[in-house]
C-alpha cells in the first residue's frame, strides 16, 4: 500500500450557537463534522457520500482550510496543516485545489476565463513566469477540452459543462496534487456530467491526481472512486473499496441509501427489496446519544443508544464484508444495488 | 439565484457547431441506461461576438436603446456644457444691475429676442442670464456631494461588510447614527459653523450627513457577493484580502450602489436649492438657483417669472438625474431584461 498523501485524525468542526446581543455565550454547537478520520492515497479516488446536511461540504471546507477545524489534525504527507495561516498556508494551497459544485455561481462574471483560470498564477507567481501566462492558460484551456481561444471569452457565454470545465482548469492550475471536487457533477445534465467524469478520471492518470470526490449520486461515485466512505450527521459509518460498500454493505444506513438507487433494469427492480426510513435527519445541534442512526435505524437496541460504535473493521464478519463499519450489529444483507 | 438569467446563452444561433473532442471517450454510461451523447458546445459567432461582452457591456447596449435614457443623457450632458462654459449661452453679465430695468417696467416686444427673454429680476438682472449661470452652483454640487458618499460610503459598507463581526458591528451603529440626523436639519447646525459659506461648504455638510445611504446599500451588497463561490474560490487559491476586495466582491457589488448614488443626486442638487432658499446654503454673491428662488418668492405676484424660471431649471435637472438613475437601474438588473 503506498504512503498517503493526506491522513485525516479525529477531524471535529463545530459551529458554535450563541445567544444575546451584546455578550454572546455559547449556548450549543451545530456539530457538522463530529470526529472524521480517514487517509487518501497518491492517484486514489476518495468518494463521500451521504444525504444532504450530513457534513460533506463542511468537511471539504476543513480540508481546505477555508473553515477552521475546531479539534483534530489534517495531515498533509505527515505535516497538520489545519492550523497554518499566512504564507506556509499559502504554499499548502498549491497541493490542494478544489473543483465546485455550481458552475454558474463559482466562476466570477466580471472576469474573463484567461483571468480567472490565469488568478492562481498571478497568486502563485513561481509557478509559471509573467511571459508565459497566457500561453499556460491556453495550455490548460486545451488540457479540460475547451478551445484555446476562448481566454478573451467571459463565463456566461458558456455552457454548464463547459463552465464546469474552466473550473477544473483553475484547479488544475497550480499542478495540485489533491483535488477536492465537492459535487462537481450535481449541477450538470446526466450526459454532461459523464463527460466532466470522464475528463477527471483522464486528467487523474495524466497528473497524477488524488482525488476527494464527494457526491450524493451513488452510482456516479461508485464509478470514479477506488474507495467509498459513507458519512452520516458528521461522522463516517463505513469505509471501503467500492466492491466493499457496494456489494457488501454491512451499515444499514449504507443499505438503506443503495435500496434506495434507481434500477433501470425493471426485472430486476420488481424483486428486490427497498428499505424505506422512517423519520427525517436528526438537528446536528443536538444529535442522538451513542449511534447517531440508531433513531432511524431497524436494528437499534439498548446498547446503541449508551455506546457509540467505533469505525472499525467488526469480528463477526467475513470476506468482502471485513472492512469498516461503525455498527454494533453489522452485517451484510442481500439489496439489489445498482451496477 | 441573482445572475442565473446569464447563464442562459441568449444568443440561440441556429448554426451551433458540435465539436466532439476526442479526448474524451465515452466509456460512462450514465445510470438511466442510455449511451452518452457529446455535449453540444454553443460557439457564439466567432466574428460579431468577438467583442468581449460583460454586465457593463449588455447594460450599455440596453441602454442605447432606451428613450427615457438617451433623453435624460441628452439633457445633462447639456446641463454640464451649460455649468462647464455658462459664457456659450449667454453673453450678458449675471450680475450687471440696471434698477431703471426691472420687472415693474413693462416688457416690450424687444426684450422677447435679447437677453431679457426670460425676463429681469427685482435689480434689473437678467434672468435668463442667472439661470445659466447657476446651474454651475447646482451641478458641482451634485456631483461632487454624490462623488464623496460613494466613496465614504462605499469605503464604510465595504469595510463593514467585508469584515463583518465587531468591525461591522461599530460601522452599522455609527451609520444609525448619522442616519438617525435628518439631512436638512443636521445641514443647518454644520453650516452655521462655516464662517464663509460657499459650494463647498455646502458639499462637505451635504457628504458629511449623507454617505449612510450608499454604506447600507453597499455593505448589502458586499455581504451578498462574499458568500458566493467565486470569492470562496479565490480564497481556497490563496488570494488575499486586497485581491478579493478589489478584484472579485467590489466589480460584483458596486452595481446597486451606482444606482442608488444617481438617483440620490438629483435628491442633493434639491438639498442645495433647499438650503440655499433657506438662507443658509450659498449666499447672494454666488448665482444658484436656490438663492433666486427664495429672493424670487418676495415678488411672486409682481414677477411670477423670477421665480418660475429658477425652478423649472431645478426641477428639469433633478429630474434629467433620477431618470437617468432609472435606466440605469433596468439596464443593471438582469431580472428586468
Amino acid at each position: 500500500m503506498a504512503e498517503p498523501i493526506l491522513e485525516v485524525r479525529d477531524l471535529v468542526k463545530h459551529y458554535p450557537l450563541t445567544q444575546g446581543i451584546l455578550f454572546k455565550k455559547q449556548v450549543g454547537a451545530v456539530k457538522a463534522v463530529d470526529g472524521v478520520s480517514f487517509t487518501l492515497d497518491k492517484g486514489e479516488t476518495l468518494g463521500i457520500v451521504g444525504e444532504s446536511g450530513c457534513g460533506k461540504s463542511t468537511l471539504a471546507k476543513v480540508l481546505m482550510n477555508l473553515e477552521r477545524a475546531t479539534a483534530g489534525q489534517v495531515l498533509y504527507k505527515g505535516e497538520d496543516i489545519s492550523r497554518l495561516s499566512g504564507p506556509a498556508l499559502k504554499a499548502v494551497r498549491r497541493n490542494i485545489q478544489m473543483v465546485f459544485q455550481d458552475p454558474y455561481t463559482s466562476l466570477n462574471p466580471r472576469m474573463t476565463v484567461g483571468d480567472i483560470i490565469g488568478e492562481p498564477f498571478e497568486i502563485h507567481p513561481e509557478v509559471a513566469p509573467k511571459g508565459d501566462r497566457r500561453r499556460a492558460v491556453q495550455d490548460l484551456l486545451d488540457v479540460v477540452g475547451l478551445n484555446p481561444e476562448y481566454i478573451n471569452r467571459y463565463p456566461h457565454q458558456f455552457s454548464g459543462g463547459q463552465r464546469q470545465r474552466i473550473g477544473i482548469a483553475r484547479g488544475l492550475a497550480l499542478k495540485p496534487e489533491i483535488i477536492i471536487c465537492d459535487e462537481p457533477v450535481s449541477a450538470l445534465d446526466v450526459s454532461v456530467q459523464a463527460q466532466v467524469i470522464n475528463l477527471l478520471e483522464k486528467l487523474q492518470t495524466e497528473f497524477e491526481l488524488s482525488y476527494m470526490f464527494i457526491a450524493h449520486d451513488l452510482s456516479i461515485v461508485r464509478h470514479i472512486s477506488d474507495r467509498v466512505g459513507v458519512m452520516y450527521l458528521g461522522k463516517l459509518v463505513e469505509i471501503g473499496t467500492d466492491a466493499e460498500i457496494y456489494d457488501h454493505a454491512t451499515h444499514p444506513y449504507t443499505q438503506a441509501l443503495l435500496s434506495a438507487v434507481p434500477v433501470p433494469d425493471p426485472t430486476g427492480r420488481e424483486g428486490r427489496e427497498r428499505i424505506i426510513l422512517s423519520g427525517d435527519i436528526p438537528s446536528p445541534a443536538n444529535p442522538p446519544s451513542g449511534c447517531r442512526f440508531r433513531t432511524r435505524c431497524w436494528k437499534a437496541e439498548e446498547r446503541c443508544s449508551t455506546e457509540v460504535p467505533l469505525l472499525a473493521v467488526p469480528e463477526v464478519l467475513s470476506g468482502g464484508a471485513r472492512h469498516d463499519s461503525a455498527c454494533h450489529f453489522a452485517a451484510e444483507r442481500e439489496v439489489a444495488a445498482a451496477s | 439565484m441573482p445572475d442565473r438569467n446569464d447563464a442562459i446563452p441568449d444568443d440561440h444561433d441556429p448554426l451551433r457547431n458540435i465539436q466532439p473532442t476526442d479526448s474524451d471517450h465515452l466509456d460512462y454510461v450514465g445510470q438511466q441506461g442510455m449511451a452518452v451523447e457529446q455535449e453540444t458546445l454553443i460557439e457564439p459567432d466567432p466574428v460579431k461576438r468577438e467583442q468581449a461582452r460583460s454586465l457593463w457591456g449588455d447594460a450599455w447596449r440596453d441602454l442605447r436603446r432606451r428613450p427615457i435614457f438617451l433623453i435624460s443623457a441628452v439633457l445633462i450632458l447639456l446641463l454640464v456644457l451649460i455649468a462647464i462654459f455658462p459664457g456659450l449661452f449667454t453673453s450678458t453679465d449675471p450680475r450687471a444691475a440696471d434698477l431703471t430695468n426691472n420687472y415693474l417696467r413693462r416688457p416690450d416686444w424687444s426684450d422677447f429676442f435679447g437677453a431679457g427673454w426670460f425676463g429681469y429680476d427685482g435689480q434689473g438682472r437678467s434672468i435668463y442670464a442667472r439661470v445659466i449661470y447657476g446651474a454651475r452652483a447646482s451641478i458641482t454640487v451634485g456631483i461632487c456631494v454624490t462623488l464623496a458618499v460613494t466613496l465614504l460610503g462605499g469605503l464604510a459598507g465595504m469595510t463593514a461588510g467585508y469584515f463583518g463581526g465587531w468591525i461591522d458591528a461599530v460601522i452599522s451603529r455609527i451609520t444609525d447614527i448619522f442616519f438617525g440626523i435628518p439631512l436638512l436639519l443636521g445641514a443647518l447646525v454644520l453650516l452655521n459653523a462655516f464662517a464663509t459659506r460657499n459650494v463647498w461648504s455646502v458639499v462637505i455638510a451635504l457628504a458629511f450627513l449623507g454617505w449612510t445611504q450608499l454604506a447600507r446599500v453597499m455593505r448589502g451588497s458586499v455581504i451578498t457577493v462574499k458568500q458566493s463561490d467565486y470569492v470562496v474560490a479565490g480564497r481556497a487559491l490563496g488570494a488575499g484580502t486586497g485581491r478579493l476586495m478589489f478584484r472579485h466582491i467590489l466589480p460584483n457589488a458596486i452595481a446597486p450602489v451606482i444606482v442608488v448614488a444617481t438617483i440620490a443626486l438629483g435628491g442633493y442638487i434639491t438639498a442645495e436649492a433647499t438650503l440655499s432658499f433657506l438662507g443658509i446654503g450659498l449666499q447672494d454673491p454666488t448665482i444658484s438657483w436656490g438663492v433666486d428662488i427664495s429672493s424670487a418668492q418676495k415678488v411672486i405676484r409682481q414677477a411670477p417669472f423670477a421665480l418660475f424660471f429658477p425652478a423649472a431649471a431645478l426641477s428639469i435637472t433633478v429630474l434629467a438625474f433620477i431618470m437617468l438613475g432609472d435606466a440605469v437601474r433596468d439596464a443593471l438588473d438582469p431580472k428586468l431584461r
